[in-house]
């Protein structure tokens, strides 16, 4: 047989797994362009994990109880652990997560833009709980099906991790309003400021979305891009009434005929310039990761020089990686307990 | 019972519901929870309840500083798996802080500051967030800055090995709360203490420049060292109570261990005298380091803005 005729082969294999809906695995032959679209998407998911954790942990060292705090810093944490398993995930493609965190900090990949929009208020970590961790559910909750299986089967915890997520900052939220005027404005002007990039968080419309079509066809992206947002804002709506807060969309009011709400037009503009750069934080999150990875070089190159003078494994955090497992589900555990 | 909501991984509208049925399934309520809900709280007989919650006080500002100092590395650990420890160990000092401010404010009510009439905020957090600098009792070395990556390891193994060895004594207090704080406590120092040793160990035998930086972070926290060990009157009160322990006592154990880290690293213990204080006062008695202040105005501001605020 000839290369090429293998490789209609492999390619009609591939083609029928991806037709019933099962899953491609590592080791499975898949098109190289189906490798690179995969690499693109999980790699831009892990880094807005890490660079996610940078505007809530902004309000780590000044949460004003000590439960906020523990909830909080779980929180981040947490999503320490989701970059981990995703960048576990991009590994099994042949990527390592030097190579991905170079391209990170070069600004050769990119990550979620809701992460360059700043925190300003206690009433932020709540409302990126409920609308930026919302948003990010919808597009992720189709994930956990999607055709490559790494990814899928991480997805399936990191949703579950999410839903815990979006519960603690509606809740905080939901405690807020109870509380002062002061709190209740807070909350308000809050949801004023993140509405509509969490909106954005979907990505252009579909029509200005080149990679949308090729990305369903292979089973990579379940959904396009203005459906998921429709869904976001219908099941928002009702949320926000509940909590006693106004959406900041004059056009926004129900369509009995379709059955969903109408809503006013994002600010494309501002999305092209977040995501081209000229966002409020986009320089001082890439900022503070080089700066992180450049302060701990020295630390990653003596335990790599200790491992090889010692011949063993220096890893001293082996026990920690195991102790992963959801920090804000064990702090959860521990109020159940009491 | 409780209605719990199950979501398939696969039904797409189900990640994004749920928030509004009746969320008495989600295990943080809406109302701030006791953390010493259910637990008997009695002071034991013949211990003096001002000398049991300033006890408390110590130990759990020891905690609650530390914590804070380690949360202050979050996103910016030398590597995610470090990050992610860090995190764990600082969570788990936080835990210990809760329990320890709530059984002093149990224990003696007048040490909780006072709040505006109506204020919802706990006891626990009252104390946290609405006390002055000198009203902490925590020891200094706890409070003076992260350094670099080898400081922070140096000061968590100081740390550890000490508390370690205090926690296994105190998880035979007769004060129940203390003695089940302790014995919980004692789990989660022996892997803190593990982390920073394995840490201490790769940094001496690592690099040049890794071995450089443990030894000046060795050489300059080993002053704050000896305070750890002096007995403040109401510690040598609640010991003589038997429900708390005179530091002075897990001294030679907590040098024994740190003797046989510092020999596998290879490095010497620094002969430095022990940090002065300023007429015998020190950390326990609420005099502290000018790093103290800052770190409480940065902790403190929101709660402080708002005295009447619910969380």
């Amino acid at each position: 047989m000839t290369a090429v005729a293998d490789e209609a082969v492999l390619q009609s294999s591939f083609d029928s797994t991806i037709a019933h809906n099962d899953r491609i695995e590592p080791r499975d032959w898949m098109p190289e362009d189906y490798r690179k679209t995969l690499v693109r998407q999980i790699a831009q998911h892990a880094h807005s994990e890490i660079i996610g954790m940078q505007p809530e942990g902004n309000w780590i060292s000044r949460a004003p109880s000590l439960r906020r705090k523990a909830i909080l810093l779980a929180k981040v944490q947490d999503e320490a652990g989701h970059g981990l398993y995703l960048y576990s995930a991009c590994e099994t493609l042949g990527v390592s997560r030097e190579e991905l965190t170079q391209k990170l900090m070069s600004g050769a990949q990119k990550y979620s833009s809701i992460f360059n929009y700043p925190t300003l208020s206690y009433a932020d970590v709540g409302t990126i709980g409920w609308l930026v961790d919302g948003a990010a559910i919808c597009n992720q909750v189709p994930l956990c099906r999607t055709s490559y299986g790494p990814y899928g089967r991480a997805m399936i915890r990191i949703c579950k991790e999410e839903s815990f997520h979006q519960r603690q900052g509606y809740e905080l939220l939901m405690t807020m309003m109870r509380g002062t005027d002061e709190q209740r404005a807070m909350v308000q002007e809050s949801v004023d400021r993140f509405w509509w990039p969490a909106l954005m968080m979907f990505g252009p419309p579909d029509g200005d979305s080149p990679n949308t079509e090729r990305s369903m066809a292979w089973g990579i992206k379940r959904h396009t891009n203005d459906e998921l947002r429709q869904r976001m804002v219908d099941m928002t709506v009702p949320q926000a009434e509940a909590l006693g807060v106004t959406l900041p969309d004059p056009d926004l009011r129900w369509n009995e005929e379709r059955g969903s709400y109408d809503f006013g037009e994002v600010d494309w503009e501002e999305f092209w310039a977040v995501v081209k750069g000229n966002g409020p934080c986009n320089e001082q999150r890439l900022a503070h990761r080089r700066q992180a990875y450049d302060d701990g070089a020295w630390v990653r190159e003596a335990a790599l020089a200790f491992a090889a003078s010692a011949g063993r494994v220096a890893s001293a955090s082996e026990d920690s990686a195991g102790r992963v497992a959801s920090a804000s589900e064990r702090i959860e555990t521990k109020e159940e307990t009491r | 019972m409780t209605e719990i909501h199950t979501h398939a991984p696969d039904d797409h509208e189900s990640a994004y519901d749920g928030l509004l049925v009746n969320d008495a399934h989600w295990a943080f309520g809406t109302d701030f929870e006791d953390p010493l809900a259910g637990v008997d709280t009695t002071v034991p007989d013949g211990v003096d309840a001002p000398a049991l919650a300033t006890y408390c006080l110590m130990l759990g500002d020891d905690a609650l500083v530390l914590s804070q100092r380690l949360s202050e590395w979050c996103s910016r650990a030398p590597d995610l798996e470090e990050d992610i420890a860090l995190a764990n160990i600082s969570l788990d000092l936080l835990g210990q802080a809760r329990l320890l401010l709530a059984r002093a404010a149990a224990a003696d009510p007048s040490v909780v500051p006072a709040l505006p009439e109506g204020s919802p905020v706990p006891a626990e957090d009252a104390l946290a967030f609405f006390r002055e600098a000198d009203g902490f009792r925590n020891v200094r070395l706890v409070e003076v800055p992260n350094g670099d990556f080898a400081e922070t390891v140096a000061r968590l193994l100081l740390f550890s090995t000490w508390r370690l060895a205090l926690f296994e004594r105190l998880a035979r207090s007769r004060d129940a709360v203390l003695a089940a704080v302790a014995a919980k406590g004692v789990k989660e120092l022996s892997y803190h203490r593990d982390f920073a040793a394995r840490w201490f160990v790769t940094l001496a035998g690592g690099t040049e420049e890794s071995r450089r930086r443990l030894l000046a972070a060795v050489d300059g926290l080993m002053p704050l060292w000896p305070e750890l060990f002096a007995t403040h009157d109401v510690e040598r009160e609640v010991a003589g109570a038997t429900v708390g322990v005179d530091p002075a006592e897990v001294a030679g154990e907590a040098d024994a261990v740190l003797d046989q880290v510092l020999a596998i690293a290879r490095v010497q213990r620094p002969e430095r005298p022990a940090l002065a204080g300023i007429r015998g006062r020190t950390g326990r008695d609420g005099l502290h380091t000018e790093a103290l202040s800052r770190l409480l105005a940065e902790m403190q501001v929101v709660a402080r803005a708002h005295p009447r605020g619910r969380w």
